[in-house]
């Protein structure tokens, strides 16, 4: 009997010890814990905790990387358990929320100079609170990925594309071009007589899903670029507007692409099987707007010829693109603070980020960086001015953000169902008033 | 097995041994060796009553105090009284997902145990083969988020599998977990799919009990596999049924994983099943109060639906011997 307890205990013992050492695996001391979600960065930031274990001897910096999916899971899980790493890649929607849990570093006194990096992206990183919690390492913007060989039989050109102009009311050169892009199965243009919306074979513009509360990918070039805000401030606003006529009547037109059968229809969308750019890499669409993130993934597409275009013009003269930044945080409980800082202060380095840029696989925030990493495409023959452009040249185009304000998670849940009730089920617009309603109710808690 | 059930089973050995064990137990009580026993037996329960302890108990009676708390897991917890019950009976999108989920179980079930009953009788009647016992186990052995990602993939309206067939054929695709129409069905489907040949096998474990004389009886009187099976097959199934349904009911309640990897809620909260909103309000929303008091109601619906399925099929009888 006593055997038996004793054993029990020992491994209740070892269970426990066991369970604190792998919390703790590879952390405290010399080593700084670093968790990324995009494996494509993997490499290139390895490269960077080369260069800063050569400067920091003694210090090793261990990296994880856990794919989008999980990577909130797991991180929100090692929260509650205390096996947070000590630093890791964070997103402009979720630090307000960690701020708020109070698990995150302010970074006031790493040293961030907000002008050394591209306009707005150091500045969101600035809490409710006031103080920093993140420290800006890359951003991206949103343009319109085609199929080379489809523009070229529809008798468009790479100029035509590159000056679209859109309005609610007609559409603009944007809405022909993408009605002539649509054909359907007897082979008739979305713009010719006898054309069958109920029968296309392709699409003249891929489905990025309804949206959710921000359109990244879908509506938001529109709304931006109808003078459009999320809400009453640029951060931290209280008031969201998704009430506004502007809104309505550009989701109103941008869903109605789909009832003229220009836009693959909603059902044609799934976020794990069929994502715009499945759909523009199978023949199923022409256009697609996506990220920054994704001209890898569609550049190496096998079979398929790619070009970009800038987000159209729209009834406010200028182009406009969601600009999003990713930034490098601090975990409150990290085990090793000082080596995180230092981390993070060499992430945030022009060192560190000409070396990421050199990987071309995302722009990082320094304008040095951001120069390496078009150098970097250009050497793989990628033109990536439309994603750039709007970001340098200010006459013609405007950036903005992701919504930053608290309860961005209710936002989302209460929006992304109000959108797909829009986009599959042809629910009338009107209707996001009662949801704009509930929102500001959450947010005036 | 087939010896067992070959031998009508007799009341008076079980009766019997039982009166031997009480005689033993009085004379035996005060002895050191009965006290060695109630040792040992203590040993044996004692890891599953720390289990139930631990995983069971506990955060069933946190859970309930919770429910009455404010609570994001990482600040302490703040005690509201009923606050998440007042709003979660004002919540239309709570009643919207308790209707969804009901509507996700009676197709699921309803599929489910006709099917899994056909399977059983017809691999009791006609087969006694294991390797076909085993296939019909097989989509058991996948894990649910595994077939779920699986037929998203085989149903995608654009570039399944599935909807390239029905193209095919001359058919319209049918936008399977696209359309608010047909997502809740399609997702019953598939976890029938999955879990049939499991409830199948437990079935055939019930009808592998009911003697095999009674069938060669009622063959020398004449009666037609029909009416064997409404006559015998189904009374004497009835509490083996009677426990997979309770079984099987309260599992298709709890659906998530399929919900998660396949719609997330969607099409506009067309799947929004009642776990899958209790999980986006508590690790989506970080408010794992009004989750607890979710979960709370979802214990008292599952709660009363077993006492009532109890009742109403006698599960604790049986109509053998």
């Amino acid at each position: 009997m006593r055997t038996i307890l004793a054993l029990a205990g020992a491994l209740t013992l070892s269970l426990a010890t066991g369970c604190a050492q792998s919390g703790a695996a590879g952390s405290g001391g010399n080593t700084v814990t670093y968790w990324l979600w995009d494996a494509n960065q993997l490499l290139a930031y390895q490269a960077c905790a080369k260069g800063f274990e050569k400067q920091n001897p003694g210090l090793k910096v261990k990296i994880t990387q856990l794919g989008w999916g999980d990577y909130w899971t797991k991180l929100t899980a090692s929260f509650i358990a205390g096996t947070e790493p000590d630093v890791f890649t964070d997103h402009i929607q979720t630090f307000g929320q960690f701020a708020d849990l109070q698990v995150l570093e302010p970074l006031d006194d790493l040293g961030i100079d907000n002008s050394a990096y591209q306009a707005g992206l150091g500045a969101n990183w600035t809490g409710e609170d006031g103080h920093r919690y993140g420290a800006p390492k890359d951003w991206d913007t949103v343009a319109l990925f085609y199929n080379q060989k489809m523009v070229k039989e529809a008798g468009l050109t790479a100029q035509e594309l590159n000056t679209l102009s859109w309005n609610p009311k007609d559409g603009g050169t944007f809405e022909k071009a993408i009605a002539h892009l649509t054909v359907d199965k007897n082979g008739r243009r979305g713009d010719e007589a006898g054309f069958d919306k109920n029968n296309v074979s392709v699409y003249g513009m891929a489905t990025g899903g309804a949206g959710d509360a921000d359109g990244q990918t879908t509506w938001s070039p529109f709304v931006a670029s109808a003078g459009w805000h999320y809400t009453d401030k640029a951060r931290w606003g209280t008031k969201y507007q998704y009430d506004s006529e502007t809104f309505q009547s550009v989701v109103d037109w941008y869903f109605g692409l789909a009832k003229k059968g220009y836009l693959a229809p909603f059902t044609d969308y799934t976020d794990g099987a069929n994502p715009a750019n499945a759909q523009v890499a199978s023949g199923k669409a022409a256009t697609a707007f996506d990220g920054a993130w994704m001209i890898s993934t569609y550049y190496g597409t096998k079979g398929l010829e790619v070009g970009t275009a800038p987000t159209p013009i729209g009834p406010t003269g200028k182009r406009a693109t969601m600009m999003n930044g990713l930034a490098d945080s601090i975990t409150k409980n990290a085990r090793n603070k000082e080596g995180a800082k230092k981390w993070v202060r060499y992430l945030a380095s022009n060192e560190c980020q000409k070396t990421v840029g050199g990987y071309g696989i995302v722009f990082p925030a320094t304008p040095d960086g951001t120069d390496a990493a078009v150098a970097a495409y250009e050497k793989k023959g990628i033109d990536v001015s439309a994603f750039t452009e709007p970001v340098t040249d200010k006459k013609d185009s405007t950036t903005f953000s992701f919504p930053i304000t608290d309860y961005a998670a209710d936002v989302y849940s209460l929006m992304r169902p109000a959108m797909q009730d829009v986009y599959a089920n042809d629910a009338p617009v009107s209707g996001l008033t009662k949801t704009n309603d509930q929102i500001n109710l959450v947010l005036g808690q | 097995m087939t010896i067992a059930s070959s031998s009508p089973p007799s009341r008076l050995p079980l009766g019997g041994a039982e009166g031997a064990g009480t005689k033993q137990r009085t004379r035996r009580a005060p002895t050191r060796e009965s006290q060695g026993d109630g040792r040992l037996a203590a040993v044996f329960i004692a890891p599953a009553l720390l289990g139930f302890a631990v995983f069971l108990l506990w955060p069933t009676l946190r859970g309930i105090y919770l429910s009455f708390t404010r609570f994001n897991l990482l600040t302490p917890a703040e005690w509201v009284g009923l606050d998440n019950y007042v709003r979660m009976v004002n919540d239309p999108i709570f009643w919207d997902s308790l209707v969804v989920t009901v509507e996700y179980v009676v197709i699921n079930i309803g599929v489910q145990t006709v099917s899994a009953l056909a399977i059983a009788v017809l691999l009791q009647r006609l087969t006694q083969s294991a390797v076909l016992r085993g296939i019909v186990l097989t989509p058991y052995l996948m894990s649910n988020v595994v077939a779920g990602i699986v037929w998203l993939w085989i149903l995608d309206t654009q570039l399944g599998i599935g909807n390239e067939i029905i193209a095919g054929l001359g058919f319209d695709r049918i936008p399977f977990l696209a359309d608010e129409t047909w997502a809740v069905p399609t997702i019953a489907l598939i976890n029938v799919w999955r879990h049939v040949g499991y409830t199948a096998l437990l079935l055939f474990a019930g009808l592998m009990a009911i003697p095999k004389d009674m069938y060669e009886a009622a063959k020398v009187d004449g009666a037609s596999e029909w009416r064997m099976f409404w006559r015998i097959t189904m009374p004497l199934l009835r509490p083996v049924l009677a426990v997979v349904l309770i079984m099987t009911v309260i599992g298709s309640f709890q659906v998530f994983d399929t919900v998660a990897v396949t719609t997330a809620g969607g099409p506009a909260n067309a799947t929004n099943v009642l776990q899958y909103y209790i999980y986006g309000a508590a690790f989506g929303r970080f408010q794992f109060g009004y989750a607890s008091a979710m979960s709370v109601a979802l214990l008292v619906v599952l709660s009363a639906i077993t006492v009532l399925q109890y009742r109403l099929t006698r599960a604790g009888q049986s109509d053998l011997g």
